[in-house]
């Protein structure tokens, strides 16, 4: 073999093992987190974590659990996810259906909402705290709806504009043609055969919700009641997460591994059911 | 039933049944009152989406107002660039000095990006180019599914491993004593958070590069790494600065993550195996008593202005290259 | 025959994208119940001008359309012309089949009830009649609820023809339509179109010179957004007036 040749075939294979081990690094690195997750998580997670709130001297390692967390989690993900989504699809639909394509708006729009993307969800926070001193609301699940929704609106927004920007032009002019009107064509037509994909936005929205903890630190408070109200302050599991773990106490600390497995679960099972709904409303999607 | 007369011989086509169908179609039986109707619905809608897509701009723009205001006070008793360039921080006696802070932020994501780009590229190289069907298969769910875990979590995986490997392996090493909460921890840890997401963004560019252009590489006696390396990559190029600037800003802002394992030392960390005290920590580690120091939260938001202003500015500079790629590439 | 009346015709079009003019000076009249094909080179603006018929062209970025389209005498391009009401006289069949992402039942209902018919009833019986008037209803009655995706090609392309016929329309418009399909797609599509012109104008664009012949009354031949020649069939394409008709017809240019 010419020797030039010999050097290129030597110089693919080590490319090959290179990239091998890089994947390897990545995934076992994930793997790792998962592991260390459920093998640290799983001796402490009891009934009783799941289903009690904090009970007097729990944060000493008496009893209780972590319900209030759960549950205010499940409402500020649940409401945000719903606000983005109010906000976010709208959006998506006036930028692949109503706005001109090539018009200046358009990027305009989607270069914002790029940025603020980018935007860290602390500073958001940050912005959270500014607006409830203007406003004059208190720390509150209401609070922490709004600025956790914000902050999902555009993951939410951007996610389903990109679906809806592979819809087929050719089925949008079908429907005009029989003389439907934009909101129509919207509606009936682009939102549906982009269905699947809006689910998929929606669930990556409530999986970011779930687990922000920066932006609820100012807005959202922390308790240890399951919020009444709306305007009750109410604890997540982030950071229930992160207060138990800065405990001295040994059995605290045990008890955030068994919230982080809970929390963990809830974004996998999510994950999961995301992939079968995705499957179930992807039938009529052309 | 007079309808019906045309479906009792419906294979036929004569010209009657033609008429028919002109006059079952809906033709001009449904009122004008319908038409007005859904042409108001259609310009009420309109005025809705674009007021919502129009308040996207202003929400970016109302935060920087927002916390620009809540800054001022600092601002105008401090000049800008002391609040910069200075390492002091005493915040009883009045006195902000951002530069720890800052280069405490600036390390942490250079060595997170630094890590996560060429693992993550090389990865997602990898996975579209040189991988099987099967592992593509497995691979693709799972890092979707690592993508979604939360920040909070791989904080704790940074404390219970990556800890105790600075503290016991990597420190000893470079002959450091350290606790483990360092720099460097907090940089690997947001490496890892990142490299779900570069390794998706780049596979799903590559995947998208046409097969004709592989074909010709390959058609001129190149192997396939020279393939992928000159032609994919070259093509795919745009698409992977994408993916550099999402990782980018996924590391640069993030906080619990970090807040857990940096240390949270006011200090400039000259090597990143000392403790460092990034933006993001400063601001959740004392919004609780911020309204207890006189500035104190004037100080908080400006630090909050900071990472905006960065994150803008990064932002812009990376779409301006992106653009220019995306013309070369073509 | 009785003599045709024109329901559609266009006067002094002008279409740019940006600087690029597109359509110069088009003038047609589209006859009714005749088969008008519109033959060209690619690039002509044939596409353009089916698409300034039911104004689909309002949605491309850019352009500037100048002149008339008179549909029953009125122009559609007037002050406050109802676009949503004249699109509904105008079927369209595109090159590749558009199926909407829906059953194959509310794919042809979609019209009918964006329009605003309501008893469930009658909604039924009609999708069976344009069903049946497409030559789709055999072969799809048992699946009348699965997704349209589903269907082949060419079944797809005549799920279209009965769903624009549903809203009732005056005009087929067709953009290549059998350019995606199989030969026996295709005769299916042309023999279709051969009973519904008793009826409909139709009119198609077409690059398949053969099936121009087979199928038009009227042909309208384009070169680089003129309209050279136009009239009946037999005439333009055994005696073309046009030196560069002539070419075309005989293959020299294409
Ligand atoms: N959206 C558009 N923007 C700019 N130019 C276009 C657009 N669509 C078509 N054109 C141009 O208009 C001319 C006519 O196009 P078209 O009507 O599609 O031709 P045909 O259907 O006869 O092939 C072509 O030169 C094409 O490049
Ligand atoms: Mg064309």
């Amino acid at each position: 073999m010419e020797k030039s040749t010999r050097n290129r075939l030597l110089q693919e294979q080590a490319a090959l093992w290179m990239m091998r081990s890089a994947a390897f690094v990545v995934f076992a690195s994930l793997v790792a987190i998962i592991l260390t997750i459920v093998v640290k998580g799983w001796s402490s997670l009891s009934w009783e974590m799941l289903t009690s709130t904090p009970q007097g001297g729990y944060y000493l390692g008496k009893g209780g659990g972590i319900l209030n967390a759960i549950a205010g989690s499940v409402y500020l993900a649940l409401g945000s996810t719903v606000l983005a989504t109010g906000i976010g699809l709208p959006i998506a639909l006036y930028l692949n259906v109503y706005a001109s394509p090539s018009g200046r708006s358009v990027g305009m729009i989607r270069t914002a909402l790029d940025v603020l993307f980018g935007v860290p969800s602390i500073v958001y926070g940050s912005f959270g705290f500014v607006l409830m001193l203007w406003v004059g609301i208190k720390v509150s699940l209401f609070a922490g709806i709004i600025v956790v929704g914000l902050l999902v609106v555009p993951i939410v927004a951007r996610t389903m504009d990109e679906v809806l920007r592979s819809v087929r032009p050719e089925m949008k002019d079908a429907a005009f043609a029989m003389g439907a009107t934009r909101w129509e064509t919207a509606w009936k037509v682009v939102a549906r055969q982009g269905l699947p994909g809006l689910g998929t936005a929606l669930l990556m929205g409530f999986g970011r919700a779930i687990g922000d903890a920066a932006s609820v630190m100012f807005t959202t408070g922390f308790t240890d009641h399951v919020p009444g109200s709306i305007m009750d302050p109410a604890a997540t599991l982030p950071l229930a997460i992160f207060f138990q773990l800065s405990s001295p106490v040994p059995e605290v600390r045990e008890r955030a591994y068994a919230a982080a497995l809970v929390l963990t679960m809830i974004i996998l099972i999510l994950s999961i059911f995301g992939r079968l709904l995705v499957k179930r409303s992807s039938k009529h999607t052309i | 039933m007079g309808n019906r007369i045309f479906l009792s011989d419906p294979t036929a086509c004569t010209a009657e049944v033609v008429a028919g169908a002109r006059l079952l179609a809906v033709a001009d039986r449904v009122g004008p009152d319908r038409a007005w109707r859904r042409a108001a619905m259609d310009n009420l809608m309109r005025v809705v989406v674009a007021m919502f897509a129009w308040c996207m701009p202003l929400l970016l723009l109302a935060i920087a107002i927002g916390l620009a205001v809540k800054a001022m006070p600092l601002i105008s008793t401090t000049p800008l660039m002391d609040l910069l360039t200075s390492s002091e921080w005493r915040p009883l006696k009045g006195e902000f000095g951002f530069l720890a802070f800052i280069v405490g932020t600036v390390e942490v994501t250079l060595i997170a990006v630094l890590l996560a780009v060429p693992f993550g590229v090389l990865s997602g190289i990898y996975l579209s180019e040189h991988s099987n069907t099967a592992t593509k298969r497995l691979a693709v769910p799972v890092l979707d599914m690592l993508g979604a875990i939360p920040s909070v979590i791989f904080g704790i995986w940074g404390v219970v491993l990556i800890v105790p490997l600075v503290r016991n392996g990597i420190a000893p090493f470079f002959g450091v004593a350290s606790t483990g909460y360092t720099v460097l921890t907090g940089g690997l840890v947001l490496s890892v958070m990142v490299f779900p997401l570069i390794t998706q963004v780049v596979h799903e560019v590559v995947r998208t590069v046409p097969n004709g252009l592989r074909d010709a590489g390959l058609a001129l006696g190149a192997t396939n790494w020279e393939t992928t390396r000159k032609v994919v990559v070259r093509k795919a190029l745009p698409g992977i600065w994408a993916a550099c600037i999402l990782g980018f800003s996924r590391a640069f802002g993030e906080t619990i993550a970090v807040l857990m394992v940096v240390g949270n030392v006011v200090q400039i960390p000259w090597n990143p195996l000392q403790a460092g005290y990034p933006i993001p920590a400063l601001i959740a580690n004392n919004y609780g008593e911020m309204m207890s120091i006189p500035m104190y939260d004037s100080a908080l938001m400006f630090a909050a202005l900071l990472l905006l202003a960065i994150v803008l500015a990064f932002n812009l500079y990376a779409r301006r290259v992106l653009k220019r790629m995306e013309i070369r590439a073509n | 025959m009785h003599t045709p009346r024109t329901t559609l015709s266009v006067r002094g079009l002008h279409v740019n994208y940006g600087d690029h003019a597109v359509l110069k000076d088009v003038n047609v009249d589209f006859p009714d119940r005749r088969l008008t094909a519109i033959i060209g080179p690619s690039g002509c603006g044939k596409t353009t001008l089916l698409r300034t018929l039911n104004r689909l062209i309002d949605n491309t970025e850019g352009t500037r359309i100048t002149g008339e389209v008179l549909l029953d005498g009125q122009d559609i391009y007037a002050r406050g012309a109802d676009v949503t009401g004249l699109r509904r006289k105008m079927g369209l069949l595109s090159q590749r089949p558009t199926p909407l992402p829906m059953s194959i039942f509310d794919n042809v209902a979609f019209g009918m009830r964006i329009h605003g018919e309501r008893p469930k009833q009658q909604i039924a019986e009609r999708v069976e009649y344009f069903l049946r008037h497409a030559s789709l209803w055999e072969e799809v009655k048992e699946r009348l609820h699965q997704p349209a995706g589903g269907l082949s090609i060419g079944q797809q392309q005549r799920l279209c023809l009965a769903r624009g016929l549903a809203v009732g329309p005056e005009v087929i418009l067709g953009d290549e339509p059998t350019s995606a399909l199989d030969p026996i797609s295709t005769r299916h599509i042309e023999d279709k179109f051969t009973e519904l012109k008793e009826r409909y104008a139709i009119i198609i664009v077409t690059h398949v010179l053969r099936q121009a012949r087979r199928l038009a009354d009227h042909v309208v031949f384009m070169y680089l957004g003129e309209v050279v020649e136009q009239g009946p069939a037999e005439q333009l394409f055994n005696d073309p007036q046009h030196e560069l008709t002539r070419a075309y017809i005989s293959g020299s240019i294409s």
